[in-house]
């Protein structure tokens, strides 16, 4: 009989509370499982790999494949993108910049992660879009028309932009990360290169970023489940097609992201298949971001384990 | 001693109980003596300004002891609101399907304001007057029509020089009414977009960009040269977009306003429409008759249970305080419309909300209109 001091009923207060996240997750997982079920019977395999969305009445048909697609394309822009970028700023804040610069730069980099993505998709929609289509996409797509993924009329709402806009709200994420991660290198690994003569671009390639090589791919991993589960910004640049149209096959084209489809058809819904498959969707994107989680937690303990032995 | 006692309470208490039959009586049939009650709606965003700007002037002004809550969440969710009874009316941009009806029986269906869709446009060298018909509309949308001085448009615009560039399509993203309308519209008038699309609150475009809601698509098309969308009369007038004129039954290009939506209703309900309990599906007020019509024009409807008992926590001051209201908006509600650049129901539309209101019953009793 355990004794019901306040030490014990703190302890289990707590595990309560750490319980809940478990038991939330789980009953997500449950609620678009069994709300799934309905369109994963009806339609089976084709709802992954079928590309016709036609929610009208008696012509129902639901395939998630351009939405699956155009959320790897676009998350593989913002981390083409974005990740160069971010180990830029790591880079030089933990290697370069001057303690002065270093602590307010720093901050400045977490602010970003601050910015409401809605505020991100204003300024994508108002601002963004039209230095896309005039100054990036107008020229590839005047020079380079011949090449597949640069075919059709540039619009400024497409895959592209919307890509671009996710590898500026992943920056903040990657940033910060990989800066923890160049920091926890020990100066011994630094120390020892400099002394059989490397430059310091040497040093950071070659000794730094190769050690902390884990860590940083788990930083863009981070940065990727950022990018797979944006919504509001992605839905106010994408161009949100709908059906085969949706499949990304230019960058210059219209699409539609699985959180962009939810966003725009779910509240509106009108018969239960269709919000059945909207709530299938919803299933694929939990069990990619659940992968996507899973792999980078792997890679970043990894990295935290080296740190703890750094005397090796 | 003792009797005189027992006769003073008798005496007492049968005053009591007369008077407060009385002032029973009295409260019940005047309506401003009603008891204070909250109502609560959901659905439609289209007619959510109206409704707003009624609700608060009904609630502030007339009956203050009134509180209405709207929640624009859609047509769709309006609907499952009431069928699932827990809203005490809704409001939907598209009459109740053959299934809704069984899910809600004897829901009435009140028309309350109208709603025209219209294809704005973006051309630097058109400043306005462009002329389109639906068979035009719906090949653009088919993407059969893809350049603006395509033949088909010049024939409907002679002298206009139309620039040789590409169309850009915008169309809504979401699922909503004004798509509803629109789609219907050109199922209407091609049978080659009927096929292929369809008509519903949400449908699989062929090509083109989707924006989120109306203002989105305003700001698409008044931001993009060259591009087309079709939005919500109310909000193409409150931004004063540049609006294509549509060809009519009659055969005239009809610029979209007011006065030409309140024109083809006028027109579509001459004909009779049915009771506020019958099936509206099959109504429509597209491509109505008279000359000065605008083609694409639609009712917009409140839905209310014709008993409301079946409605979780309803009692009979609250139901009196929900007809009144919608026989508010019926009436002088409608003096807040064009200020807000809705259409005012005719008058033989109102006569059908009148017959509709007045049969509404809580526990098999009619109740007062005002």
């Amino acid at each position: 009989m355990i004794k019901l001091t306040a030490d014990n009923a703190f302890k289990i207060l707590t595990a309560i509370i750490a319980a809940s996240a478990a038991i939330i997750l789980t009953i997500n997982a449950y609620t678009l499982t069994g709300g799934s079920m309905p369109v994963l019977q009806r339609f089976g395999a084709y709802f992954f790999t079928g590309t016709t969305w036609n929610p009208i009445e008696g012509r129902e048909m639901f395939g998630a494949l351009p939405y699956v697609l155009g959320t790897l394309v676009t998350s593989a822009i913002a981390l083409l993108i974005g990740v160069p970028l971010s180990l830029g700023i790591a880079i030089f804040l933990a290697e370069m910049a001057p303690k002065t610069l270093k602590v307010p730069i720093s901050y400045l980099v977490e602010l970003l992660a601050a910015v409401p993505s809605v505020i991100y998709g204003l300024w994508g929609l108002f601002v963004l879009r039209f230095w896309m289509q005039n100054y990036i996409e107008t020229p590839l797509s005047t020079y380079l028309s011949w090449i597949p993924i640069f075919s059709g009329t540039p619009f400024g709402l497409d895959i592209l932009t919307g890509g671009v806009i996710l590898a500026i709200m992943i920056i903040p994420t990657v940033a910060s990360v990989s800066r923890e991660v160049i920091d926890a290198v020990p100066d011994s690994i630094r120390e020892g290169a400099y002394s059989i003569g490397a430059t310091k671009w040497e040093v950071i390639t070659h000794w730094v970023l190769s050690y902390g090589r884990s860590g940083i791919f788990g930083a863009a991993i981070l940065g990727l489940g950022r990018a797979v589960g944006e919504t509001m910004a992605v839905t106010m640049v994408i161009g949100n097609a709908i059906g085969p149209s949706a499949m990304p096959t230019s960058l210059f084209k219209p699409g539609q992201t699985m959180s962009s489809l939810i966003a725009n058809g779910f509240l509106e819904s009108t018969t239960p298949i269709e919000k059945s498959a909207y709530i299938g969707v919803g299933l694929i994107l939990l069990l990619l971001s659940l992968l996507i989680n899973i792999a980078a937690h792997l890679m970043v303990t990894r990295v935290l384990k080296i740190k703890g032995g750094a005397v090796e | 001693m003792r009797n005189t006692t027992k006769i003073a309470i008798g005496i007492a208490a049968i005053a009591i109980i007369v008077g407060a039959i009385a002032s029973y009586i009295y409260l019940s049939q005047s309506g401003q003596q009603l008891g204070p009650a909250t109502l609560n709606g959901a659905g439609a965003t289209f007619p959510q300004p109206f409704l707003n700007a009624t609700i608060t002037k009904y609630t502030r002004d007339i009956r203050t002891n009134l509180q209405i809550n709207y929640q624009a969440v859609g047509s769709g969710q309006g609907i499952s609101s009431l069928t699932t009874k827990v809203v005490d009316f809704a409001a939907s941009d598209a009459p109740l399907s053959a299934s809704q009806r069984q899910n809600a029986p004897n829901a009435l269906h009140i028309p309350e304001t109208i709603g025209a869709v219209t294809l704005a446009y973006k051309i630097p060298s058109i400043p306005s007057g462009l002329n389109l018909t639906g068979e035009v509309i719906a090949k653009i949308y088919l993407g059969n029509i893809t350049n603006w001085n395509d033949a088909e448009i010049q024939n409907l615009n002679a002298g206009m020089i139309l620039p040789d560039h590409a169309i850009y399509t915008v169309h809504r993203s979401d699922s909503s009414g004004t798509t509803r309308i629109f789609t219907t519209y050109l199922s209407s008038v091609s049978s080659s977009w009927a096929s292929h699309v369809g008509s519903g609150t949400s449908v699989q475009w062929i090509g083109g960009v989707g924006a989120n809601g109306n203002a989105a698509v305003a700001s698409t098309v008044s931001q993009t040269p060259y591009a087309i969308g079709y939005v919500e009369l109310a909000y193409a007038l409150q931004t004063a977009m540049t609006v294509a004129s549509v060809k009519n039954p009659a055969g005239n290009y009809i610029v979209p306003s007011l006065a030409s939506t309140t024109t083809a209703v006028q027109s579509g309900a001459s004909g009779g429409l049915p009771a506020g309990d019958q099936d509206w599906g099959s109504v429509s007020l597209l491509n109505t008759p008279a000359a000065q019509a605008y083609p694409i024009v639609s009712f917009t409807y409140l839905l209310v249970y014709r008993e409301l008992n079946v409605t979780s926590g309803m009692d009979k001051t609250k139901a009196t305080q929900l007809v009144q209201f919608l026989w508010y908006v019926v009436h002088d509600g409608q003096q807040l419309a064009p200020a807000l650049e809705y259409a005012t129901l005719p008058s033989n539309v109102v006569q059908i909300d009148e017959t509709s209101i007045e049969s509404i019953t809580y526990n098999g009793e009619h109740l007062p209109t005002s």
